[in-house]
């Protein structure tokens, strides 16, 4: 028997079939960084549905609205930053394509993860007092502190817990048993997305071994510890077309394609899917090599 | 020098909005308050802690999107919100509508249930707006944009938060909207907006003309300033060299 902790090591088909219909789902990273894309390509073209995703929206987002996967969507903002408005996500909001939808501040998103992570029902903050985003949730509720700080006792908001059923997170290295370091500047969100989940599912560019994680990088870029982790799976270029910095940068020239097809008509959208989307993770990739060397002649 | 443009008296004004802010952390969003607050931190404010808008506070001044700096800490996206709850932080964010009362949005205009148009959705703008001091930049002053009541209100006025409780009101601090034409401020009755100075070349008939609202308009109204030499000097040949500026307010847009 071996004496090492679990290995971990899984692939795409097996997370996705791992998954279910109605699950709430987090998705890591923050915009159009570090998202799991890979996994979030799988989610697209299974039969998962009536999703709720939980996400710093970025193209995550357009693509599994535009795939038709969500029934609530609970974020702050989508964007693609060099392309501020995602066209797909717009899409979907001004044809009220997403039946529910929980726009919350980002403070306020965070602060949910929190509790999650924590395991309490809600956390109290102020960011959304005042703003419409209570008007539009009245389910968010505010709680009256029970201390008065000298200017009486605050009403705050009650930020409910943001608890997911699973987290798709995507990682620069990990080890088989779920160790993994984040070699960028910024480690986002992704370890309160793990401790909000019940199971957390990681993809990364390399899979080495435990003593290669902090060989040459800070041990505290070890951002998710295994006991967080359910499942590893390497997916070398998987938050493409997002960025994976220091392995790649965001790839602009596909980013633009991206936006162009998805809002442009519904002949760009499927001609653009059927090239890139309609295929496996292999097939993406292939796809997208190949429109790199178109491009760069 | 009298050739300087609108862009640079904006810059100077953003400037201006950030002066007295001490040793905070001042957040630009877009390209003329990057600058604005550059031209603080070498002039006004030296104290002023910036960032590169992704993951680092910066030891220097450098121009807009330069890369690389001496970098004197570390502000990821997580610490953002640390440094909002701690309240040392002056944003200056855009507007895609602001009211009368302060009120701005960036999250959708129309119906929220179905909107017209989707924009980015309320970003920290709920949070901001209750936690420190927040200003607003506005590159094109038109009545779509300063407008009567917002669709959907991300950034929150001081009516409504005084409306909300203490809770939201205690670190309510809706500073400066600064646009094109004029600085504006929440100093009218009733906390409603009013000019606090016309840009010059910029005439009172012309500010109301392109606002939506009644805009409070004192007796006398100030001209905003115009830049320094030195100032100018450091927009032209440090700061923005390639007239960066001029996308977000044209060259042609003179200030005579």
């Amino acid at each position: 028997m071996s004496r090492k902790p679990r290995d971990k090591r899984t692939s795409i088909d097996d997370v996705i079939a791992s998954l279910e219909s109605g699950m709430t789902i987090g998705i890591g990273g923050w915009g159009p960084r570090r998202k799991p894309m890979a996994l979030v390509r799988a989610i697209c073209n299974s039969d998962l549905e009536d999703l709720t995703i939980v996400s710093w929206g970025g193209a995550d987002v357009g693509l599994l609205a535009r795939a038709g996967k969500i029934r609530r969507l609970v974020y702050a903002f989508v964007s693609l930053d060099s392309i501020p408005l995602e066209p797909n996500f717009q899409r979907a909001r001004q044809t009220a394509a997403i039946p529910e939808i929980v726009e919350l501040d980002e403070g306020m998103f965070q602060t949910g993860l929190k509790a999650a992570a924590e395991r309490l029902p809600f956390l109290p903050m102020r960011a959304g007092l005042g703003s419409d985003v209570l008007v539009n949730n009245p389910w968010i509720k505010t709680v009256t502190s029970p201390y008065d700080d000298g200017v009486g006792h605050e009403e705050l908001v009650a930020v409910p817990a943001l608890k997911l059923d699973v987290a798709l997170v995507h990682l620069n290295r990990a080890d088989m048993h779920g160790n993994a370091t984040y070699l960028g500047p910024d480690p986002y969100f992704d370890d309160l997305f793990a401790m909000a989940a019940d199971r957390t599912y990681l993809s990364v560019e390399q899979i080495v071994d435990t003593a290669g994680l902090t060989v040459d990088t800070p041990v505290q870029r070890v951002l998710l510890n295994r006991m967080m982790v359910t499942g590893v799976v390497e997916t070398p270029n998987g938050a493409h077309f997002t960025n994976c910095v220091p392995d790649y940068e965001r790839d602009e020239r596909f980013q633009k394609a991206y936006a162009s097809a998805a809002s442009g008509s519904d002949e760009d959208w499927q001609a653009f899917h059927d090239r890139f989307l309609a295929g496996d993770e292999a097939a993406y990739q292939a796809a997208v090599r190949a429109f790199t060397e178109e491009n760069a002649k | 020098m009298s050739d300087y443009t609108r862009a640079d008296v904006c810059a100077a004004a953003i400037a201006d909005a950030f002066k007295d802010d001490g040793e905070i952390f001042a957040s630009p969003m877009g390209l003329l308050p990057m600058l604005g607050v550059r031209l603080a931190k070498l002039t006004s404010n030296p104290d002023l802690v910036i960032s590169d808008g992704e993951a680092f506070f910066l030891a220097g001044t450098p121009p807009l999107f330069a890369k690389g700096d001496v970098v004197e800490g570390w502000i990821p996206f997580r610490k953002v919100f640390d440094v909002i709850a701690y309240g040392r932080r002056h944003v200056m964010m855009g507007a895609t509508q602001v009211d009368r009362d302060g009120n701005q949005n960036i999250s959708a205009i129309g119906p929220f249930a179905q909107p017209t148009r989707q924009l980015l959705g309320s970003r920290g703008a709920p949070g901001n707006t209750v936690g420190h001091r927040t200003s607003y930049w506005v590159p094109r002053h038109s009545p779509r944009v300063f407008v009567e009541r917002v669709d959907t209100v991300s950034g929150v006025g001081p009516k409504r938060a005084k409306a909300a409780g203490i809770g939201a009101s205690r670190y309510n601090d809706i500073h400066r909207v600064v646009s094109n034409l004029g600085v504006f401020d929440m100093g009218g009755a009733d906390d409603t907006m009013r000019l606090v100075s016309l840009h010059p070349g910029v005439s009172v008939d012309d500010v109301v003309a392109a606002t939506g609202f009644a805009l409070e308009i004192p007796a006398e109204v100030a001209s905003t300033r115009e830049p320094t030499y030195e100032e100018l000097t450091l927009i032209r040949e440090m700061l923005d060299p390639k007239g960066l500026r001029f996308k977000e307010v044209p060259q042609e847009e003179v200030a005579q």
